[in-house]
């Protein structure tokens, strides 16, 4: 697995010197907390919330929706794209680094990516805003890593179908930008007139906020069955087509 | 000693709808050759080499390369041979060093990159970013990654395309080298004259087709024509240029072509080029038209190459 390893590491390098994309999935989410934190504070507003949580408290689950979507459906598609546009996987298939070991180091790193812009986002609430969380930590983890590798796979998927980066890019900015509003995950769906939050139940984003927020706040597991078995529908069935579907040029 | 083949291709096809990219292509190549196929833009090389190395799949055909079928052997295939690809790229933010770490990481076996790096002449550079380096540079390290888990075969594919003559020439050295150390090489150019101080043999290709196969002296001289001399018809100076069209219009082409070992006689306004043999040849076309009262310029006599072999075969000059 010396490949694996190496390509990780590469490939993370490669990551952190790619300014932007390293805006927009760490800082860009924790800049949204502070000016909401700052405007809202994080006092509990349980007539808002349904319970004992304040803007901040619920608003980092949900931002973590927007650095899972951010990630799966932007970088993922343009990365994957332009190194087959310009050349770059056409290069490797000329080894014998086989597609599995190049996907799974690039998804190894997309998701220490997203889980570095989560943590950041977390320690940020804590440091300012006295951040509270209810549930479990493994249990958001372990729901973040569903969500993730849920979303992966349709960035994947994006990424096989689009002829040019540039259409990857295109798709994935109109997959994501209305997901990001209507799902809960960059405002809350209360704020939202009651038609427009019906369209939420045919976002996937909107069952990773619920799943993340729920956990987040404490409900158990079986409350939260449906988003769980969505998400992993989409996971195993995304997987699929998405490694089926996946191209090196 | 009996030379052993290694690569051997059969009847070889690939179209592109309309376009025969590959139309029955055959070769041999055995170990520790400079083996070059050498043809126009969109002649085939590419599609050619790319089948022989498993990256496209042939419509029709039979490709063995040290035994295997590039296609159900890829991956086993993949480590005993060295690519080098005519497009492709590293990660615009990838250093050197990074890149061939990396790539010899993919291999079972790869040889020390740092060797690599400083026979390639790229130390200096192994900190640098892909996207820092020179169009040379890039060359030298696309090299490198070819040479990384030492190769039985290389496969080269417009290897010099886009460096200075210098650096052509360079790399030249390094092709030779690579061979010494007992790597089979498989090339293509577009450049005749690399394929003819390069290679051992060479392929000609047109439109998809092998049309000539060869060593380089062996090509040239069953074209029986050893010698080329070119001259201007006194079209020395522009102030000329009105009586020099006079003169060439004038000017007989049957004249020269009763001279001794003269085979055939092209003009082009007024520069006349003369094919033909002989060590005389020179000298006889001196005389000839001296004799004639043709006052020319510019005389010059060069020894037939691979352009002229593409030129007689197809009737075109390889570039355009
Ligand atoms: N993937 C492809 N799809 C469609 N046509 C192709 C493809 N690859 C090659 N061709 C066509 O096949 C022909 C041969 O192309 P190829 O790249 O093999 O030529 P080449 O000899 O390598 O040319 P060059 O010297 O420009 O590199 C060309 O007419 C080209 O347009
Ligand atoms: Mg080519």
């Amino acid at each position: 697995m010396r490949s694996f390893r190496k390509l990780f590491l590469v490939q993370l390098k490669l990551y952190l010197r790619e300014p932007v994309a390293f805006f927009f999935s760490l800082a860009y989410p924790a800049l949204l907390l502070l000016l909401f934190g700052y405007i809202y504070g994080n006092e509990p507003a349980p007539e808002f919330w349904g319970r004992n949580f304040g803007t901040v408290d619920a608003s980092v689950p949900a931002y973590t929706g927007i650095i899972i979507g951010t990630v799966a459906l932007m970088g993922i598609p343009i990365d994957t794209a332009s190194s087959r546009e310009n050349g770059v996987l056409r290069r490797y298939r000329a080894t014998p680094l086989r597609p599995a070991i190049y996907l799974a180091a690039s998804v190894a790193v997309y998701l220490l990516v997203a889980l570095l812009g989560m943590l950041i986002l977390v320690v940020t609430g804590k440091l300012i805003f006295d951040l509270r969380i209810a549930g479990a930590w493994l249990n958001v983890l372990a729901a973040f890593l569903l969500s993730a590798l849920a979303f992966f796979a349709i960035g994947y998927i994006i990424a096989s179908l689009a002829p040019t980066a540039r259409i990857a890019q295109v798709v994935g900015m109109v997959i994501f930008f209305p997901m990001m509003f209507l799902s809960g995950a960059g405002m809350p769906l209360q704020l939202l007139p009651e038609n427009l939050r019906r369209v939420s139940d045919f976002l996937p984003l909107s069952y990773v906020v619920r799943l993340i927020q729920g956990l987040w706040f404490g409900d158990p597991w079986a409350e939260l069955w449906l988003p769980s078995v969505i998400l992993f529908g989409i996971f195993i069935v995304g997987t699929m087509i998405a490694s089926r579907l996946f191209r090196w040029e | 000693m009996q030379a052993q083949e290694i690569i051997t291709v059969e009847n070889l096809y690939k179209h592109y709808g309309q376009v025969k990219a590959v139309d029955g292509i055959s070769l041999q190549i055995s170990a520790s050759e400079i083996f070059g196929m050498v043809g126009p833009n969109g002649s085939g090389k590419t599609t050619t080499i790319e089948c022989i190395e498993g990256l496209r799949q042939p419509d029709k055909g039979k490709v063995r390369v040290l035994g295997l079928d590039p296609e159900k052997d890829f991956y086993a295939l993949r480590e005993i041979i060295g690519v080098q690809l005519q497009a492709c790229n590293l990660p615009a933010r990838m250093r050197v060093e990074e890149a061939l770490d990396l790539f010899a990481s993919f291999y079972q076996h790869s040889v020390d990159w740092r060797a690599l790096l400083d026979d390639l002449g790229l130390t200096e550079k192994r900190r640098s970013f892909y996207n820092q380096l020179s169009g040379g540079q890039k060359q030298r390290l696309f090299v490198a990654l070819a040479l990384i888990n030492r190769p039985n075969i290389v496969f080269l594919d417009e290897l010099t395309t886009g460096l200075d003559p210098q650096a052509r020439r360079a790399t030249w050295d390094l092709v030779r080298r690579i061979r010494e150390q007992g790597t089979t090489v498989f090339l293509t150019t577009h450049f005749m004259e690399e394929a003819e101080r390069l290679c051992d043999r060479v392929a000609i290709l047109d439109h998809g087709r092998v049309i000539a196969m060869d060593t380089p002296n062996s090509l040239v001289s069953q074209l029986g024509m050893s010698r080329r001399v070119t001259f201007e018809i006194n079209g020395h100076s522009s102030g000329a240029t009105k009586i020099a069209n006079h003169a060439a219009s004038d000017f007989n082409p049957a004249l020269l072509g009763v001279v001794e070992g003269v085979q055939k006689v092209d003009q082009d306004g007024n520069e006349v080029v003369v094919h033909g043999k002989g060590n005389g040849l020179v000298g006889e076309l001196v005389r000839a038209l001296e004799n004639a009262g043709v006052s020319f310029t510019n005389l010059r006599s060069e020894q037939a190459n691979l352009e002229d072999v593409f030129l007689a075969l197809t009737g075109r000059a390889i570039r355009n």
